[in-house]
């Protein structure tokens, strides 16, 4: 995205006259007036007040500007905190299962769908995977909550299949994170499948033609061409993927509540519960800063990234 | 496009794969479909049939029942009060203002970022960009105590007014007023015409197909939200589709058929709208994601 912001800023020709370009800047203020506003107090006070607010002792309940100002404590605290250790690690397996398995997956259906079917059938099975995704978190939840129960079509399907004593899913500590990353997967494969397809359709034909002359099969047109041609599209869906796994909330939520014995806790989901549950407002805080944290490396890996692809 | 290698496709070893590859493409779909198919099954059973083996996919009868009693309408009307029908319209009323505020605030901004040319343009939008990878979450306390302070806690307010800053939709608008003809812009001002009216009746009707890619999208993650929605709306009376559907589903946990109906009732329209409004989600999708 910022290469492309650079290259769009390179390109501008130079402004006429430095009156008009002085008029021209106060006409762009006053477009910018609503975003600028919203910048203002919805995002950068914000995120000053997250700060402080991090680094005092602040319960909800005493009042609003009844805080401490206590420092770093309450990040010490929270590498003593077993629930946030176990949210956090919760947050890193879930990212880590669901971005790279999906990704691979996604990219495989892609390119099959793209290989073995006509334009019109590609269309509407894109479009048919894509559902899941434009389903809203709430019903996903509850809807694959019923599936999962005892005697629910999974947990049938899976009788069915052989496992003569299946697991509550959702209720056993062992399997609700598991069960919870399926649920993820499912909303989110088609969203990948849908951009490696719209990237797909922009690769040179002529490049495959030339290649099939030459006697590559489509194993190796998928390795030889296909998979280093998308690197980009591929690494774009990985930092992104990433950054919204570490943003999980909703499954948790809905479907166990963060438990059994916070088996399914996430980072955000912790953040709810400590901030609006128990109003531990300053504690919630230094959670979401931590979170900022993390996404703010990632960001600065992409940045990096981007910049070295350009040299 | 069709990548489809004429050499040797008809093969047999060739047609085992293509048999292979379609029936894994036909199982994956009908894995991908299967719960909303169980779903709109499951709201038209009774109770006792939901979880019946042999699982039934068209049940013998159609219990519409379910339906009166989700939107709470005509006998069941004194069962017990869900209020469906009311964070319908909530739903609504938050999708179309919060499409709204996107639209003019991110159409606005990305005519200044992509036509206009200002001190400290390029930093302000980078300023502007960074914003992507701020986590909401960051800013989720903070914007509880000021909506609080300002009186706009517990009203509809607090879940449109933040979608003014709209940093994706921004992006696109200001890619597609820079691909607009800059001489449009200059022989409109040789006329003699403002650059809010070169704006609004020359730029604008020619970025329209953007527009209705932003609005869609916009729509779409406005009616789906529920993070914000939840920590902002508390009174009943304000909650949109997701926060009625949890409230419901957590009420009636075990009645499935009651669930799955609300469910039902939660995503049908949004698919109705997806599927119409696809060709322009699609642009909005990918735009941002696909160089090339």
């Amino acid at each position: 995205m910022s290469k492309n912001a650079k290259i769009a800023a390179n390109g501008r020709q130079p402004a006429p006259g430095h009156r008009l370009k002085k008029l021209e800047g106060r006409m762009a203020l006053l477009f910018l007036v609503p975003s600028l506003f919203g910048l203002l107090f919805l995002n950068l006070i914000p995120m000053l007040i997250a700060l402080y607010t991090s680094m005092t002792d602040w319960v909800y309940t005493d009042g609003l500007f009844n805080w401490n100002f206590v420092g770093l404590e309450n990040f010490v605290l929270l590498f003593q905190d077993d629930v946030f250790i176990q949210a956090l690690v919760n947050t890193i397996i879930f990212t880590v299962v669901t971005v790279p398995i999906g990704i691979l997956v996604a990219l495989v259906v892609a390119s099959l769908i793209d290989n073995y079917c006509n334009v019109k059938v590609a269309g509407i099975i894109r479009i048919a995977l894509y559902m899941p995704n434009i389903c809203n978190i709430v019903a996903t939840s509850t809807i694959w909550r019923a599936l999962y129960s005892s005697y629910g079509p999974f947990t049938n399907l899976m009788r069915a299949l052989g496992w003569s004593n299946p697991p509550r899913w959702l209720g056993n500590e062992n399997w609700a994170l598991p069960a919870v990353i399926l649920v993820a997967m499912w909303a989110k494969l088609g969203y990948n499948v849908f951009i490696y397809g719209a990237s797909m359709a922009a690769l040179p034909s002529d490049l495959y033609e030339s290649a099939a002359l030459d006697g590559a099969n489509k194993r190796q047109q998928f390795f030889h061409l296909t998979v280093p041609l998308l690197s980009a599209t591929t690494f774009f869906l990985t930092i992104t993927g990433i950054i919204s796994s570490f943003q999980v909330f909703g499954y948790s939520k809905v479907m166990t509540q963060g438990g059994p014995l916070n088996a399914t806790n996430t980072m955000v989901y912790y953040i709810y519960t400590t901030a609006f549950k128990y109003y531990r407002t300053g504690y919630g805080s230094a959670i979401s800063m931590v979170l900022f944290l993390i996404l703010l490396a990632i960001t600065v890996i992409q940045w990096v990234h981007n910049n070295k692809q350009e040299d | 496009m069709a990548k489809t290698t004429v050499v040797g496709s008809k093969s047999p070893k060739n047609m085992i794969t293509r048999t292979v590859v379609t029936i894994f493409i036909i199982a994956l779909t009908i894995f991908m479909l299967i719960p909303f198919v169980w779903m709109v099954s499951s709201s038209f059973k009774l109770e006792r049939d939901v979880m019946a083996t042999p699982f039934k996919l068209f049940p013998n009868y159609w219990y519409t029942d379910n339906y009166s009693r989700v939107l709470n309408l005509g006998y069941f009307k004194s069962y017990t009060n869900y209020h469906f029908l009311l964070s319908y319209w909530n739903s609504i009323k938050v999708a179309v203002c919060a499409t709204l505020v996107a639209v003019v605030s991110s159409t606005l901004a990305g005519y200044a970022f992509g036509k206009m040319r200002f001190k400290g343009q390029n930093i302000l939008f980078m300023l502007y960009l960074s914003q992507m990878m701020i986590p909401s979450q960051l800013t989720l306390i903070p914007r509880f105590i000021i909506f609080n302070q300002v009186g706009l806690f517990n009203t509809h307010w607090a879940v449109i007014l933040p979608k003014i800053v709209a940093v994706s939709s921004c992006f696109m608008m200001r890619q597609a007023f820079m691909g607009a003809p800059e001489e449009l812009r200059e022989s409109a001002k040789i006329d003699g015409a403002s650059e809010f009216r070169t704006f609004m009746w020359i730029m604008v009707p020619l970025v329209k197909p953007t527009i209705a890619a932003i609005a869609t999208v916009q729509f779409l993650n406005s009616w789906n939200a529920y993070q914000d929605p939840l920590i902002f709306l508390s009174s009943w009376k304000l909650w949109t589709i997701p926060l009625a559907l949890d409230q419901f589903a957590g009420i009636e946990v075990t009645q499935y058929n009651l669930s799955m109906t609300a469910c039902a009732l939660a995503t049908i329209p949004v698919f109705i709208v997806f599927l119409s409004g696809q060709k322009f989600f699609i642009k909005g999708l990918t735009v941002g994601a696909v160089k090339g």
